[in-house]
């Protein structure tokens, strides 16, 4: 079960066919990217941290609050990573605030259906790399 | 400070152009300056103003066969992009001109010779804080009469790479170390692209693509520079036969640009069926 906010999110991605329009909205989620606030962390970031196979240097935290939800930050340390940063942007707006077992129940195959058949094997197995690395760190923070 | 082109002392140095250069002809009616990404939203996200974008999958790539695009295509390609064959195409691109040389590669397997790449790609252009825009260029559309694509002189098949190991012909691979060892299935921080054998086409020499250019700017290191590692660390004869592989042939399209143009090397061919072909292949040849 999706979370409602990716879900809005995931269904205007399959209403957009145009190539062109989709990359417009995937520009205009990269444009609302904000780094990992200093209060986080602050680089140099730790390799713990780093989003492995992702070509972009994309570095993820999990921020367990109070009332038992969690917050997403991301750090893209390569400025060509429009692409990572456009998904890391989806993920932060949609899943902060929920909790870490709704979190953990968000599939990497969300990649596909956000981005389609424009990019290779590659990209898209970086950018699937970071929805497991979330769904990682949810797991672990469910079983703290 | 990078030398300026001119003074580098390449064979066929006009096929580079600097910055400086693109920045004083990109409304040149004559010129036509093309970006070719690995990723698809760099472009729309911003690029050099008048600048088209070349995709490599969607415009490069046959959608069904893995083959590159018809003459029918390719003139639509043309057609589509404002240009006609007497057009001065300047790629660049992303990953230090990895894409940008690819596309430079198809448009010759069309025989389209006025072809450039812009020196330190899309990198180098942003670095120098120069005016990049997310508006769609306007180029009229033209008729563009596309000749047959004679694959001949620049690309070689698994046929021919296989009677080129068995009369010891030139055999570069550009990949990574690890690759070439077989340590590695794939490139650092890339995941596996699906070869089931590791290791590297049997006599080439391990040369990675990234040797050819300075890491700050990724612009192309000069001749004397290149001949001390092609020629004399690694002993290739620029009138011999010689064929570059990757991957899937687009960091060896990047070394292809260097040995033929800034090397001049006679006959050298881009293997694009590269490893994720050749370790694929049942009963071929493999050293590790």
């Amino acid at each position: 079960m999706l979370p409602a906010t990716l879900r809005e999110v995931l269904d205007t991605f399959a209403l957009v066919n145009d190539p062109a329009d989709r990359a417009a909205l995937l520009i205009d989620f990269a444009d609302q990217f904000r780094p990992v606030p200093p209060d986080v962390a602050t680089p140099p970031f730790p390799k713990s941290r780093l989003v492995p196979y992702c070509e972009s240097e994309a570095y993820v935290w999990l921020v367990l609050q109070a009332n038992g939800t969690a917050n997403l930050h991301f750090a893209v340390e390569n400025p060509a990573g429009i692409s990572a940063k456009a998904l890391a942007s989806i993920l932060t707006s949609t899943l902060s605030g929920l909790t870490p077992e709704a979190i953990e129940q968000v599939p990497p195959d969300i990649v596909e259906q956000i981005f389609r058949q424009n990019i290779s094997m590659g990209k898209g197995m970086g950018l699937m790399a970071m929805v497991q690395a979330v769904q990682a760190l949810a797991k672990a923070a469910r079983q703290r | 400070m990078t030398a300026p082109v001119e003074s580098r002392g390449y064979v066929h140095g006009d096929v580079l152009v600097s910055t400086d250069w693109v920045a004083d002809h990109v409304n040149d009616p004559e010129v036509r300056v093309i970006e070719s990404n690995e990723d698809m939203l760099l472009y729309p996200s911003g690029h050099i103003p008048g600048a088209v974008q070349v995709d490599w999958t969607l415009d490069l790539n046959d959608q069904v066969r893995r083959d590159y695009l018809s003459r029918e295509a390719f003139g639509a390609l043309g057609s589509r992009i404002g240009i006609t064959p007497g057009t001065t195409v300047v790629f660049y691109g992303d990953k230090n001109n990895w894409w940008a040389c690819y596309a430079f590669w198809v448009f010759q397997l069309f025989g389209h010779t006025p072809a450039r790449v812009m020196d330190g790609g899309r990198l180098k252009w942003e670095k120098e804080g120069r005016p990049m825009t997310r508006e769609a260029p306007k180029h009229p559309a033209t008729t563009y009469r596309a000749r047959e694509r004679q694959d001949g002189p620049h690309r070689a098949f698994r046929n021919e790479v296989l009677a080129h190991v068995r009369s010891r012909g030139q055999l570069v691979d550009v990949r990574s170390p690890e690759e070439y060892s077989g340590a590695r299935m794939h490139m650092p921080e890339y995941p596996n692209e699906g070869a089931l054998r590791g290791g590297h086409i049997p006599g080439a020499k391990s040369i990675p693509w990234a040797r050819a250019i300075n890491p700050g700017d990724g612009t192309f290191k000069t001749a004397g520079e290149l001949g001390e590692i092609y020629l004399q660390e690694q002993a290739l004869k620029p009138e011999d036969p010689t064929i570059a592989y990757c991957r899937i042939g687009e960091r060896s399209s990047h070394t292809w640009f260097v040995l033929k143009y800034l090397l001049g090397f006679a006959n050298v061919r881009n293997y694009d069926g590269s490893w994720t072909e050749w370790g694929n292949l049942v009963g071929a040849p493999i050293e590790k």
